[in-house]
């Protein structure tokens, strides 16, 4: 019997389909059960008071909130500027030659590297060596050289895709090549910047192990950003191994999600209004 | 007749490759001069020279002079931000930056240092004037310049490089982009410019060449082979392949 080519389409378009319900399953299963067994220990109280610690994990998780505005501000106040600058001499300024190559080579195989290994590097080199010991600072300054090469490479990507022909106008008429990096090159990439300000939002949340050994893990509320302090993750990971309140732990997770669907939301509703501010470009040669 | 551009001895080379040879030329102020020529015969890379946006390719060599009211631009003592203001450029696909009709006019006065708001204003309305914008424009100055049709782009990039007051303006292929329609408007528009600018074009078009300009050269690898008054090089054409060229034998 022969296959009919029909045939074979109907079957890959299924197994497709079912791999794509699959994955968004997971996704819906995870978030599900997250909320399902944590938002009922979500109450005002939960979210006003300090973690009490004991082996119950008593009292709330304010100060690991604070802890986590804290870090995700103090982290793309140092990595944004250092990220965005060194992207604009990569994009803008660096020959294509052998050490720009390397480089290049160097923040992607940064990229890669696991995060304990930077959360060693910064205990080496925050903590001790320079005596900041377990702080935020620690933590924010470790967490910035994680997430620089991610915010290089796709800095870097956007003002590449700026079209040739906006630079060329703006050099026709007279500007110099650091206005037309402010005033045409930048605006224009404003999108993949503020991409870029998500992941690393994203990788603050998220990031436990190189906290853990950099910023102490405190459970009191952070009077400076000298202080040591918790971050959620980091708190979610105490409540899990530490103590029996497995429900509390699922409610920080319920929250540490609820703050990343805001944060990116508010972030594209930034962009989207600067964009439109800005005279509703899209990136476009106009055609 | 004043020459503004005068031309000896022009060599031009990207790396190894040579993509002009010896150029001589008088171009003349307040004429409108074409270059035409098959792809890659070097008239582009001859117009970018003019306002050195040929600096923006790595490795490149020139030899010869290029004068412009005098004063050669490949010196250098030559400031290149006064030379950009000085011969202006528009480009073959309509550019404005994604910004309002008003911040895209406003630009290069900016950027060369005017902030009055009256003032700028007042250049915005000079310059969106003389390129045949402002009737149609001057109710939406805000809104983006990206929301224009072709035609009207490419009329706002031709604004955007009066706005400087420029006194050569170069124009690549200004309208193979365009529909029949805009063209002919970018031509009148170029007709009634060259009373006050002397402008040089770049084109593909034969038609185009013949109807708008006073001066054609025609080019040919990298070589100027025919430069004289348009209607000698379209009637009369002194060399063999500039016939079998414009009589369209190749190209």
């Amino acid at each position: 019997m022969k296959i009919s080519p029909k045939f074979t389409h109907n079957v890959a378009w299924g197994v497709c389909w079912a791999a794509g319900l699959l994955s968004l399953a997971f996704l819906f299963i995870i978030i599900g059960y997250v909320f399902v067994n944590g938002i009922g220990s979500i109450t005002w109280e939960f979210l006003t008071t300090n973690p009490k610690g004991g082996l119950k994990g008593e009292g709330g998780i304010l100060s690991a909130l604070v802890g986590t505005l804290y870090l995700i501000g103090i982290t793309l106040l140092i990595a944004v500027p250092l990220g965005v600058g060194a992207a604009i001499y990569m994009a803008e300024y660096a020959r294509n030659n052998w050490f720009t190559k390397l480089v290049r080579f160097g923040v992607e195989s940064l990229a890669g590297i696991p995060s304990i290994v930077f959360g060693l590097f910064g205990f080496a080199l925050f903590v001790t060596a320079l005596g900041f010991n377990f702080s935020i600072m620690s933590g924010a300054l470790t967490l910035a050289c994680l997430c620089l090469p991610v915010i290089i490479r796709t800095c870097e990507e956007a003002m590449k895709a700026v079209p040739r022909t906006y630079r060329e106008a703006s050099y026709g008429l007279g500007a110099t090549k650091w206005q037309t990096i402010t005033h045409v090159i930048l605006p224009a990439a404003i999108p993949g910047i503020i991409t870029s300000i998500i992941l690393t939002v994203g990788r603050v949340v998220e990031e436990t192990a190189c906290l853990y050994v950099t910023m102490g893990g405190s459970s009191n509320m952070p009077t400076s950003i000298w202080s040591s302090a918790r971050t959620l993750s980091l708190h979610l990971y105490y409540l899990a191994m530490e103590t029996t309140a497995i429900n509390k732990a699922l409610a920080t997770g319920v929250i540490l999600i609820i703050i990343i669907i805001i944060i990116n939301f508010a972030t594209r509703w930034l962009s989207d209004r600067y964009i439109a501010m800005s005279g509703g470009g899209r990136m476009s040669n106009g055609n | 007749m004043e020459i503004k551009i005068l031309i000896r001895d022009l060599n031009f080379y990207y790396g190894s490759c040579q993509a002009l040879k010896s150029i001589n030329m008088d171009i003349y102020g307040n004429k409108i001069t074409a270059l035409i020529g098959p792809s890659g015969c070097g008239k582009t890379t001859l117009l970018r020279l003019m306002n050195r946006m040929s600096d923006l390719v790595d490795e490149t060599h020139i030899e010869g002079r290029m004068l412009i009211d005098g004063q050669d631009i490949f010196d250098k003592s030559v400031d290149v931000v006064n030379l950009r203001k000085k011969v202006g450029m528009v480009f073959q696909q309509p550019n404005p930056f994604p910004m309002s009709i008003y911040d895209n006019v406003a630009y290069g006065p900016r950027m060369l240092g005017t902030h009055n708001k009256r003032v700028l204003n007042g250049i915005v309305e000079e310059s969106l004037r003389k390129a045949a914008l402002w009737d149609e424009m001057k109710d939406n100055l805000h809104k983006s310049g990206l929301a224009l049709s072709g035609g009207q782009q490419q009329r706002l990039c031709i604004a955007r490089v009066l706005s400087v007051d420029p006194q050569i303006i170069l124009m690549d292929e200004p309208c193979s982009a365009l529909d029949p329609i805009s063209t002919l408007k970018i031509e009148e528009l170029m007709i009634e410019l060259k009373k006050d600018y002397t402008l040089i074009i770049v084109t593909h078009n034969m038609q185009q060449a013949a109807r708008v300009s006073d001066f054609a050269g025609f080019m040919l690898l990298g070589e100027l082979v025919e430069y004289a008054e348009t209607r000698e090089v379209f009637n009369v054409p002194k060399d063999k392949r500039t016939e079998d060229y414009i009589t369209g034998r190749f190209g």
